[in-house]
């Protein structure tokens, strides 16, 4: 038992220092695709290979010229890079931080002027997801004010498993693990949720599971928040709806964030928790801002590591 | 019984067409299959065709010691059949499904109830009838679908004198996702990555099944470099699986060392899934006609020094744990699954290993790369929680060192060809050793060359009887420690 603990505490502090400090991912992960809106000039190769829909293009005939509309939808997206595979103006990145407030916060969408023969050139509109930051930021700030005036700075968190492939749910273990110690944030995973303050929802919600997934709601004591996991509890991922499944989360029950990814790893689940409670600046979220690093990124200061 | 009929043989991962394949009437069809089980042969699948206006029965059977494989089919029928299960328990479940989907009845079935109850009445799949033990100090204790930890859901359904469990039933379903339902048609655009999710801590072993079966109804296999790199991420799958499970068992025992320590290798070992293929469950690596990502020799450099690090810190983590009279002493005969009823039930898998059954696809039905490489069978008799955690301990061991020998030998060249187009009217059939156990998957293509039907059996529908078993006569605090030793999946069966 002493040569255990000896060696145990041999190994040191494996913490990551995570939100302080970057997220470390390898350079190869695969996270958000990255499209170079200027320069695109035909979305419908992406469109046609990627297997959830993330990418859409919508042709309309206008009065003076044709245009189409091309959607990035995150919150669809498996990060299978199928599209990076077939289009130059496509970039696999290893950015997993994607957590959003509103489901439409995960929409990027641009318009061109269509061509005859079917490619798109000059870009029309990119409807900017920095518009809607500081909407979301008004919405962040009165979240945050309300979560903590209620629950100070711990957080109980009930996992709802509502029919996912168990993905999502093996980096939720990880929080749990030595090297991302969700405690010490003051936040726990608890077995009720009676206790809990969130509930951390992966799907797609299958039928079977919508009532069970009701019932835990409304046992859920208010304030109480939602954050739905992974693409299929955004959006339904690669099963969507059919007969034995509800899609996203947010077609049962109200969802406040939305961490897209298949599955999220630890740092972008850590990311959308501390986003929902108000933890990081709703800023730190919006795809146009860099990710920053350092102590900036908090609102309040991170609670000591001892 | 017409005796001239006999089933017909073929290997893991080749295809025959459907018209070479035997069809008896149902009841013959019945007895043919037990003949077979009754010399030793085990049931790997058993699930109905539609057909003209009725149903055919296939049961695709395992000649372990033969490795080999036999198919046949009844002709299409409707109504009922004498069940296969009263003289075979080993298929239970799958007579259950067959049921639910085709609306064949087995007759005689002891336990004749659906097996996911697909939902169109807003009733969950608790809400059916269980079975119960009465009497005057028995009580009965209902647990989830919506557990205490962060696991899938599921309802368990004791029966109990005080402690002691007298009967446990479990019901799933509550994760049906349509799975092989959308597959109907198919190769669709979503497919390949839907196979990555049929149970997502499986990643490899599905998506390994499936092209595997693509590449059979082409005719074909996959490049070598392309197999070699699907054996590595097939072994670095079931250490990262093994590992994250030795160290929830000593979580449930609160041997907090190792739960500590095996939380961050999981990490590790999948963080080198990763640096294959850019997904920490490797999504994207298998590909059909072979392989997404590459491994270079670069990364493979970094790979090797990894593995070697992580490997070295899980020998340390489980030396902890097995030096702990504590741990050995709650986990030995807790739970246990007698060899023979192991055998009965069909147990695969570690979970059959524990029973002292030698019994693993990557030896006893090598396809791809383990048809040059083979990993030695773990086993362990008892039964016992102690020998499922002894078994996923030699497994560590012996993948590490498969993975060392493997890395110190790539195969070079191509890691992707070209398929042709499935054939038409062919059946393939795909067996991959997942950690879990066997992953079975059975392909019938249509005149066109489509999915007329795709039948997916995950190791856990087999293994879930196994764990209604281990805990008859054990305390029901035992049934934490129990059901980690296990550690099934909810949504590979559930489909």
């Amino acid at each position: 038992m002493f040569e255990t603990l000896r060696q145990s505490l041999k190994i040191g502090v494996v913490t990551t220092s995570y939100p302080d400090t970057p997220a470390e991912v390898s350079r190869r992960a695969r996270g958000k695709p990255e499209i170079d809106w200027a320069n695109w000039r035909d979305a419908r190769p992406a469109a046609a290979v990627c297997p959830t829909g993330a990418i859409e293009c919508r042709d309309e005939a206008g009065t003076l010229a044709a245009t189409r509309t091309a959607t990035l939808d995150l919150g669809k997206c498996i990060f299978c890079g199928l599209c990076a595979d077939v289009d130059p103006a496509i970039r696999m990145t290893p950015q997993c931080e994607l957590a959003a407030r509103s489901r439409q916060g995960l929409r990027h969408t641009a318009q061109y002027a269509l061509n005859d023969n079917g490619t798109h050139q000059r870009l029309l509109a990119t409807p900017p997801a920095a518009a809607s930051a500081e909407a979301l930021a008004a919405a962040g700030r009165e979240l945050q004010t309300r979560i903590q005036s209620l629950l100070g700075r711990s957080l109980h968190i009930r996992e709802v498993d509502a029919g996912s492939c168990n993905g999502c749910e093996v980096e939720i273990h990880g929080l749990n693990s030595p090297v991302y110690d969700l405690e010490r944030f003051g936040i726990h995973f608890v077995a009720s949720p009676r206790h809990a303050d969130m509930l951390l929802v992966t799907g797609p919600v299958t039928r079977n599971m919508e009532l069970a997934l009701r019932k835990t709601y409304a046992a859920t004591p208010d304030p109480r928040l939602v954050v739905a996991v992974g693409a299929c509890g955004c959006s339904g991922g690669i099963f969507g709806v059919n007969y034995a499944t509800r899609g996203a989360v947010d077609a049962v029950i109200p969802v406040d964030v939305y961490i897209p990814g298949c599955p999220p790893n630890p740092h972008a689940l850590l990311h959308g928790i501390l986003l929902a409670i108000g933890r990081l600046s709703p800023y730190a979220s919006s795809p146009t801002a860099a990710p920053k690093s350092g102590r900036a990124l908090f609102q309040n200061p991170a609670p000591p590591q001892d | 019984m017409n005796t001239t009929l006999e089933f017909a043989l073929l290997a893991n991962a080749t295809s025959l067409p459907w018209t070479a394949i035997p069809a008896w009437p149902a009841a013959d069809f019945v007895l043919a299959t037990a003949t077979e089980l009754n010399r030793g042969a085990r049931l790997c699948a058993w699930f109905g065709v539609p057909e003209s206006a009725g149903t055919c029965l296939v049961a695709v059977l395992a000649f372990d010691a033969d490795n080999t494989l036999a198919v046949g089919r009844s002709q299409p029928f409707t109504g009922a059949y004498p069940a296969l299960t009263t003289i075979h328990p080993q298929a239970h479940l799958f007579e259950r499904e067959v049921w639910e989907q085709h609306g064949l009845k087995p007759e005689g079935h002891p336990w004749l109830k659906p097996v996911r109850r697909a939902n169109e009445t807003g009733n969950a799949p608790a809400n059916g009838e269980f079975f119960r033990v009465e009497g005057g100090e028995v009580h009965e204790v209902a647990v989830g679908p919506v557990h205490a930890g962060i696991i899938e859901p599921g309802h368990f359904r004791f029966q109990c004198a005080g402690e002691e469990v007298l009967h446990l039933e479990i019901a799933l379903g509550y994760q049906h996702r349509g799975v092989e339902e959308a597959l109907t048609g198919g190769p669709h655009l979503a497919t390949m990555c839907q196979m990555e999710t049929v149970a997502g801590d499986t990643t490899i072993a599905h998506a390994t099944a499936h092209a595997t079966i693509l590449e059979a109804l082409a005719g074909t296999e996959a490049p070598l470099r392309a197999q070699w790199l699907r054996a590595v991420a097939l072994e670095l799958e079931r250490l990262a699986n093994h590992t994250g499970d030795m160290g929830a068992l000593a979580g449930d025992v609160a041997f907090l060392p190792t739960l500590s320590a095996c939380g961050k290798i999981r990490g590790d070992f999948l963080n080198l899934t990763a640096l294959i293929c850019g997904n920490r469950f490797g999504r994207g690596l298998v590909r059909p006609g072979g392989c997404g990502r590459d491994l270079e020799s670069e990364r493979a450099t970094q790979l090797n020094e990894r593995l070697k690090s992580a490997l070295a810190d899980t020998q340390q983590a489980l030396a902890w744990f097995w030096d702990a009279a504590s741990v050995r002493a709650r986990f030995e005969l807790t739970g246990t699954v007698s060899h023979r009823q192991a055998n009965e039930i069909g147990l695969v898998g570690p979970a059959a290993r524990a029973c002292g059954l030698v019994r693993d696809v990557r030896y006893d039905h090598p396809a791809g790369w383990h048809r040059f490489a083979q990993a030695p069978v773990a086993v362990w008799p008892g039964g016992d929680v102690f020998a499922r955690a002894k078994v996923r301990a030699l497994e560590i061991e012996r993948s590490g060192e498969y993975l060392r020998e493997q890395m110190a030998a790539p195969a070079e060249g191509e890691l992707r060809s070209e398929l042709a187009p499935p054939a038409p009217g062919t059946l393939a059939v795909a067996l991959v050793e997942g950690w879990r156990g066997e992953v079975c998957h059975v392909a019938l293509t249509n005149a066109a060359g489509r999915f007329r039907r795709y039948k997916i059996i995950d190791p856990s529908f087999h293994n879930w009887m196994g764990l209604a078993l281990a805990l008859r006569g054990t305390a029901i605090s035992d049934f934490p420690i129990c059901n980690k030793s296990f550690n099934l999946s909810y949504c590979g069966f559930d489909l």
